[in-house]
């Protein structure tokens, strides 16, 4: 059949990020190319790959087929074969739809964005090629294919985040993700192994794994669980391994938008769901990912009251929303997290690009006490951020209103009161923080007039409204049965909801009222505080949330100044005075021994016919020694 | 039999080691190339001793070919020695240097 399309959705983003990169290299070393042919390129691919994966879910709508296809087998080793396959069932296919959808409507963004810049062509080149890791590692059959793309998600992310690498800042900013990713990869990296030596036998992918996952012992299943959720960590920014993250802003504004928004920080999110089967078996791991979940969106939540970068306050913000993320596919709640992705991918890429167009309006600037008044000078950046910041507060009928209800309710009918707890006081949190945004940006007063507004292309503003649409509209397909709808996610994903959380409705409207009042009670403070907020002088934090709890400091002590004593201690202590000396010592022991045996060829014929016999004699016992 | 094997064995042995001490220790190149066909004559005493011994012609044969190698060797070797005198003026094999690294060494 057309199985093989599958594979074409990955390979259409790689071959148009190679086509743009061969072109920039040409257009770097022998004549410019226009830019609007790397555009052609850049923007096609999201959108070929978004129609292919858009008639596979045509294909998939009322029946529950999965879409397998082999490429080739990739690795023979000693009867463990190892396919380049790719399977798309409504999991990913609902990943690769949202993610070709936003991606592009990022890629038309940063056409806008990168308009400027000189390297127009790396840039959609990286962007690319991320796509297609992305959805390599949405569409992968088994963990080996799936962490091809993981890797290359990681490796993308370092190439974008230190784009503007003539700042040292950015390159250490890229770093620093790349290396916190590491980490995290280590953790999938030993899931992996050790998935394979318990369970690698009759097929390495998810369909022969959710079989053979059933015999082996449940210790050996939590080891896999945790270790798979460090690398998931890693991905998704969660306590302990989220620094990279705020550092992760320092890329162009696209980037923000398109990495840690709506496609890499989800993959994390996506894996434990993609591992469901796994997950089910262990519910105490699942039970461990949904509190670091909540104290993550707790922990990032209360860092962003305080800041004043604005795209810090929406990182802060991102990974708050995966840790509500966390909570639901913890408890198991799967269908409700990648719901919560899904509406979070819009009003997130939403946010990040108004953030985007309000920072190119005012000259590259991010501190949101040197912004306000925006909302006369860019109506339409207020207009659509009004509605993600309403979206990402919870207020119905946005997006996120429904998905972080699906959530909170899924932690109150699990019994986990706490986190319940947790998931309501973030949600204050979070209407607060982005109010507090949205009011001091587009309400504050006194901003220098002097400056004139940098000029918003189409293309920048376009994709706004259409997300705007989307985060309007996206809510809807999950409206929960209790307001007369059908929550069409939940069915399409399948039910892997546990059969044991039900609530009785008049729960559920209580637990929606207190939902939608936490949210208004944010909103009030934050309308209180900043509302018509005067900004005569730039106010100076200081304090332990300003400073984001010192965790950066901490790691620095704890972890990055170790390691550099330790290097330190090796390149001036062990190397000097042992591997040198080592090194040295051969080449002059070499050059005295060859001193000595130089001796030997001392012209003397007599002294040559002596070694020669001695060496023929020595020879010749030998091997008649030996012939006996 | 056997007993008269042993002695010219060790006839032969008595004279390679002459022939082996003569190369090492004399420094006049006739006498070490002396005391090189005294050595190949040992080698061939044992041939023809052996050849006797097991009563076979190819021992015998092959000590014949080594005389006649030796013979042709001689008149290499002579105008050899012819040559390095006719340089140094003098047959002393310590003064022969020129392809060692000594000179140029220290």
């Amino acid at each position: 059949m057309s199985n093989f399309l599958l594979a074409w959705i990955v390979l259409i983003p790689f071959i148009s990020s190679f086509i743009i990169g061969v072109m920039y290299l040409y257009s770097i070393k022998v004549a410019r190319v226009p830019n609007f042919v790397f555009s052609l390129f850049g923007l096609s691919a999201p959108l070929l790959s978004f129609l292919l994966g858009f008639s596979f879910f045509l294909q998939m709508i009322g029946n529950d087929e999965i879409f397998l296809y082999k490429a080739y087998r990739w690795l023979e080793i000693d009867g463990y074969d190892i396919d380049m396959g790719f399977m798309a069932d409504k999991l990913s296919i609902f990943m690769v739809l949202f993610i070709t959808f936003v991606g592009w409507l990022i890629h038309i963004y940063a056409s806008g964005y990168m308009k400027d810049d000189k390297g127009y062509g790396k840039f959609f080149f990286y962007f690319n090629f991320f796509l297609a890791s992305m959805l390599l590692l949405v569409l992968g059959h088994g963990p080996i294919i799936m962490f091809m793309g993981w890797e290359g998600v990681g490796f993308s992310s370092y190439l974008l985040i230190s784009y503007y690498y003539e700042d040292g800042e950015n390159v250490k900013a890229g770093n620093k993700a790349f290396i916190a990713n590491r980490v995290g990869d280590f953790g999938f990296i030993v899931a992996m192994v050790t998935m394979f030596y318990y369970a690698g036998s009759n097929g390495f992918d998810f369909l022969n794994l959710k079989e053979s996952l059933l015999s082996v012992p449940v210790p050996v299943l939590t080891f896999i669980g945790f270790s798979l959720f460090v690398g998931a960590i890693g991905k998704s920014a969660q306590i302990p391994l989220f620094v990279w993250l705020p550092d992760a802003m320092a890329g162009p504004t696209p980037v923000s938008a398109l990495i840690h928004a709506a496609t890499m920080v989800t993959a994390g999110v996506y894996m434990v769901a993609r591992f469901h089967f796994l997950y089910d078996l262990i519910p105490h791991v699942g039970l461990f990912i949904a509190y670091v979940g909540a104290i993550s969106a707790l922990f990032a939540a209360i860092i962003a009251t305080k800041q004043t970068d604005i795209k810090k306050i929406l990182a802060y913000s991102t990974m708050s929303q995966l840790g509500y993320m966390f909570i639901a596919v913890g408890l198991g709640g799967y269908s409700v997290g990648i719901f919560h992705v899904f509406t979070h991918a819009f009003f997130k890429a939403l946010l990040f690009m108004g953030a985007g167009a309000v920072i190119v309006a005012l000259h590259h600037e991010q501190n949101i006490f040197k912004m306000g008044g925006m909302k006369k000078k860019t109506p339409l950046v207020y207009f659509t951020m009004l509605i993600a910041t309403l979206a990402i507060s919870g207020i119905p009928p946005f997006a996120g209103f429904f998905s972080k209800d699906e959530i909170l309710l899924t932690a109150f009918s699990s019994g986990e009161y706490l986190l319940w707890i947790i998931g309501v006081f973030t949600a204050i949190l979070t209407a607060y923080y982005m109010f507090r945004l949205l009011f001091v940006v587009f309400y504050g007063k006194n901003y220098k007039e002097d400056k004139k507004l940098h000029f918003l292309p189409k293309s920048m503003t376009t994709p706004l409204v259409i997300l705007a649409i989307g985060s309007i509209l996206a809510g809807f397909i999950g409206i929960p049965e209790l307001l007369g709808g059908e929550n069409l996610i939940g069915s399409w994903l399948g039910n892997w909801k546990n059969s044991s959380l039900h609530v009785t409705h008049s729960t559920e409207i209580i637990l929606m009222v207190i939902n939608i009042f936490a949210a208004l009670l944010g909103i009030f403070i934050a309308y209180k505080k900043f509302y018509m907020y005067d900004m005569k002088e730039v106010p100076i934090f200081t304090g332990i949330v300003w400073n984001k709890f010192y965790i950066d400091e901490i790691y620095d002590t704890l972890i990055v100044h170790k390691i550099k004593q330790l290097s330190i201690f090796i390149s001036y202590k062990i190397d000097v005075h042992f591997i040198d000396k080592i090194v040295m010592g051969l080449s002059r022991g070499f050059i005295r021994s060859g001193h000595y045996i130089a001796k030997m060829q001392n012209a003397n014929t007599r002294f040559y016919a002596f070694t020669m016999l001695i060496g023929i004699s020595v020879i010749s016992t030998y091997l008649i020694m030996v012939l006996r | 039999m056997i007993d008269s094997l042993l002695a010219y064995i060790t006839l032969a042995m008595i004279l390679f080691s002459i022939g082996f001490l003569g190369v090492v220790s004399r420094k006049n190149i006739f006498v070490i190339y002396m005391s090189i066909e005294l050595m190949l004559n040992a080698i061939n005493l044992i041939f023809v001793s052996l050849g006797r011994y097991y009563e076979s012609m190819q021992p015998q044969v092959i000590a014949m070919i080594i005389i006649a190698i030796a013979a042709a060797e001689a008149a290499v070797f002579l105008s050899l020695i012819v040559v390095l005198y006719r340089r140094k003026k003098s047959l002393n094999s310590d003064i022969f240097t020129i392809l060692s690294q000594k000179d140029s060494h220290e």
